[in-house]
């Protein structure tokens, strides 16, 4: 029984042809106005323990980080067999090297310090950095949010942790209404290099306040970058692009996804913050999806192929804005979409792309897009009623049957 | 004066010992108190809570009159007794000069004939720039504005005693700061009509003025949440350390927020040199104070987050100067927040868009504006010390007159900001959805342009 909403949506009409001419992605601005937005930095220290010193610096431009095959762990740009760590490892990982790296990066959070954060991936930098710059607060998530904006404007560059995403609801205003506007209407005056961070989506019965799924509410927000890290790979390294970013960035985890393991290089790498990333290379339909909903479509893809389906699956990480170069190549290629979100029916991130590729690629559709998301309820706490909620492989596999026939 | 236990003021020093390195570096050593004592409050509280003098006596501790519970010890009472909701007798309010500018205190920090001149012209051109943007906004060439007449001492006596260092994270009504710090009248007037000269390059209501240059932090329209910036702020200067304090301005409603609440409450735990300086002016539009709360104003809170707090006369340009003084220098050397709170009245509306005759006798307004004219008041003071003459004021005001009004004609002429004003700066460069809206914005405006505002350039 198909428990989780899924809908066709019909081509749109309204766009005129010469419209659609204007949206065709050949390049990608954004990245070549940016000096050096994605590299790979070759480190002679051992990254694991002092990542003070690095001497030779050799600057290459890598524009896609990848993992090409659906099995393999992680893309080792080098042939260093690298390190293996857990994904909130690797995020600790990511947030050490760049607190060494530039002593204005500090962390402001709840139990964030001795602690070492609900989640431990701020363990042991209090000892390592001090009570000032991995900050414990009470629990007032608006005010160490505004904290946070106030600081970066003065030059520092927090990542803030909400213990939970949903708890950044109460944030909302500050992030809504100053970090994503104050470097807008002071007329580029002052600047917010926030990171905004915590796990999100829906876990194991954390029950319904504790499983929401906020970047649907904070998509629409002008001024903001939204990525969600799915692997320890993408998490370190979007972390770190994270921290280096002059605009405010908001990085989504999720909580079930906190004990992956995986190997990664042992060089100093950072991440596109706007590039999707290509799990599977397919010819039959386009699964785009991110954070958890991964692991679940990759479980799909294993019985599709044995069913002998070719499908494409893309992690498309960056939420805002959509990497829509990525995208419209592969709807350009196998011209279905399916995508696969934990987010609610309405206003989700599903929804925002399937108006986004609707508007862009509709002339490359053979079918509407169908859209798999959780439906329009709080989460239940039974963990049978939960697992309803959520999108589940099986649903992913059914719905590609029905779309590629 | 007592609390009712023992407090460690620093519970952070037991981390500090593991880092001693990044503690040097990151804390800086609290100097001797160089301000006076605080005796400028009093309070009462009732026998039975009334904490002993014995409170050493409690170290050597068998005493069954104690317990250490998480926040320190408490000494025991048998008394069901509450703590009133209210002191007996308000909190003093500091005051330096009468109602008619004769010093009635020997208590303030002394100021120059060079410092109280540019002071009292700067209350001057502030008052002027006020009415005649008002006019100019009734008169339909402003769309917007919020004047601060009744407040120029606070404005203008509270920038004095900063330093450029410091760092100001305005609500709105405090224009008369960036005055003071070199704004020019052309500088307001091009960021009211919002033209390409303008700052925020035309993003902004009226009013809502910023400065990197000047440390002013660009005015939001949201209510209090400069505080928990201003406090952030602090700590990036504590972390820093640098010889400077980060100063937050808002008003009576403000502190209704659930931002006041957190932000000083933070401010206190972190130990952050931030000056929360509450504008009392009777008014939150039309919400009288005693709609907006029960407590004896704002200076009572401070005590309650742990802060130390002073309640001066707003329109006394010589209590503000010497409280925001001492207050400026407790906070950085002590590494801590103070709470100033200022008492006035808002003899004008609320903004432009209010007519405050429809809450308040009329006589009132007046009264305040007339007899209570803060301007008015110091302007006696630096007369009777032989700095400032009737003569010198007739020149200052015409001057300032003819300068505000050329300013307004000149903002007026000024081009806006171009269509590409509309996309930059939302990030640091534009994504790609963005530049795509702006082609198909311009696209639209070129087959369009009857239904687009012809003093708009598009390049």
């Amino acid at each position: 029984m198909a428990a989780a909403v899924t809908q066709g949506i019909g081509a749109t009409a309204a766009l005129s042809s010469a419209n659609s001419n204007k949206f065709q992605f050949t390049t990608r601005r954004s990245l070549s106005e940016r000096k050096g937005s994605s590299f790979v930095i070759r480190s002679d220290g051992n990254p694991r323990v002092d990542l003070n010193q690095h001497s030779n610096r050799t600057r290459q431009l890598v524009t896609n980080a990848v993992s090409t095959k659906p099995d393999s762990a992680s893309a080792s740009t080098v042939s260093k067999p690298g390190h293996e760590l857990l994904l909130f490892e690797a995020l600790r990982e990511g947030l050490e090297e760049e607190m060494d790296r530039d002593p204005h990066v500090c962390v402001i959070g709840e139990d964030v310090g001795h602690y070492g954060g609900s989640y431990k991936v701020t363990k042991g930098l209090a000892d390592k950095y001090g009570d000032l710059r991995v900050l414990d607060t009470p629990i007032a998530e608006n005010s160490f949010t505004g904290m946070a904006i106030g600081a970066a404007m003065t030059g520092l560059r927090p990542v803030v942790e909400g213990m939970n995403m949903g708890f950044l609801l109460l944030a909302f205003n500050q992030i809504s209404n100053n970090c994503g506007m104050l470097h807008y209407t002071s007329g580029g005056q002052f600047k917010i290099p926030v990171v905004i961070r915590g796990p999100g989506g829906v876990g194991r019965q954390l029950g319904a306040e504790h499983s929401q799924r906020l970047e649907s509410y904070f998509q629409s927000i002008p001024g903001i970058q939204m990525v969600a890290c799915s692997t320890a790979y993408n998490a370190k390294g979007l972390m770190k692009a994270a921290i280096r970013s002059e605009n405010p960035v908001i990085l989504f985890e999720h909580v079930l996804l906190y004990n992956l393991k995986e190997r990664i290089p042992d060089e100093e790498y950072v991440l596109n913050l706007e590039e999707a990333e290509m799990v599977r290379p397919g010819e039959h339909v386009t699964i785009l999806t991110y954070s958890r909903m991964r692991y679940h479509v990759m479980q799909a893809a294993k019985t599709l192929v044995n069913k002998g389906y070719d499908p494409e699956v893309i992690d498309i990480r960056s939420l805002k804005p959509f990497d829509l170069y990525t995208i419209g190549n592969s709807v350009k290629k196998t011209h279905r979409v399916i995508i696969v979100e934990e987010c609610m029916r309405t206003g989700g991130i599903g929804a925002s792309l399937t108006a986004s590729i609707n508007e862009n690629f509709h002339d490359y559709l053979d079918a509407p897009i169908v859209c798999l998301s959780s439906q329009d309820v709080p989460t239940p706490y039974a963990a049978s009623l939960e697992e309803w909620t959520v999108v589940q492989p099986a649903q992913i596999v059914a719905a590609v049957e029905q779309l590629c026939q | 004066m007592g609390f009712l236990g023992t407090i460690n003021p620093s519970s952070w020093s037991s981390y500090f010992t593991h880092n001693h390195a990044s503690w040097c570096k990151y804390i800086r050593y609290p100097t001797s108190i160089s301000c006076k004592q605080p005796t400028l409050f009093t309070s009462h509280r009732f026998k039975s809570v009334k904490p002993e003098n014995q409170l050493d006596s409690m170290h050597n501790g068998n005493d069954a009159q104690v317990l250490n519970f998480p926040g320190g010890m408490v000494k025991f009472t048998p008394d069901l007794k509450f703590m009133s909701e209210s002191l007996e007798e308000r909190i003093h309010c500091y005051r330096v000069l009468d109602d008619f500018g004769q010093p009635i205190s020997n208590d303030f920090v002394q100021i120059d004939e060079e410092m109280a001149v540019k002071m009292y012209k700067d209350m001057v051109t502030l008052q002027i720039m006020d009415t005649i943007f008002y006019e100019a906004q009734r008169q339909g060439r402003l769309s917007f504005y919020v004047t601060a007449i009744g407040e120029e001492a606070i404005n203008i006596a509270s920038a004095a005693a900063l330093h450029m260092d410091d760092l100001v994270f305005p609500q709105y009504r405090e224009a008369g700061v960036l005055l003071w710090r070199g704004f020019t009248l052309q500088e307001f007037a091009n960021q009211c009509f919002g033209n390409k000269y303008d700052n925020g390059k035309g993003r902004q209501m009226p009013i809502h003025y910023g400065s990197n240059k000047h440390n002013y932090f660009t005015v939001a329209s949201t209510v209090a949440t400069q505080l928990p910036h201003a406090v952030g702020a602090a700590y990036a200067l504590k972390m820093d350390g640098r010889d400077a304090c980060t100063i937050t301005y808002f008003g009576d409603g403000g502190t209704s927020t659930g931002d006041f609440h957190a932000a000083l409450n933070f401010a206190a735990v972190m130990e952050a040199p931030v000056i929360f300086f509450c504008r009392n002016n009777g008014w939150a539009i039309s919400t009288p104070v005693a709609d907006q709360f029960r407590s004896d104003g704002i200076v009572v809170r401070g005590q309650a987050y742990g802060v130390r707090s002073i309640r001066v006369d707003g329109n006394d340009a010589l209590a503000v100067y010497s409280a925001v003084h001492e207050a400026r220098k407790m906070a950085i050397s002590e590494c801590r927040p103070v709470l100033i709170e200022a008492l006035t009245y808002r003899a004008g509306h609320h903004s432009t868009s209010d007519d405050s005759s429809k809450y308040r006798p009329v006589e009132e307004i007046e009264w305040w504006r007339v007899a209570r004219d803060p301007v008015t008041r110091f302007r006696n003071w630096i007369e009777r010390e032989g700095w400032w003459s009737a003569h010198a004021e007739s020149e200052l005001r015409n001057s300032i007159r003819k300068q505000v009004l050329h300013a307004i004609q000149n903002a007026e002429k000024v081009e806006k900001p171009t269509v590409r004003e509309i996309f930059t700066d939302v990030y640091d460069v534009p994504p790609s959805n963005l530049s795509d809206q702006e082609i198909s914005l311009r696209e639209t405006i070129e087959r369009h342009p009857q239904d687009y505002p012809p003093d708009c350039p598009t390049s």
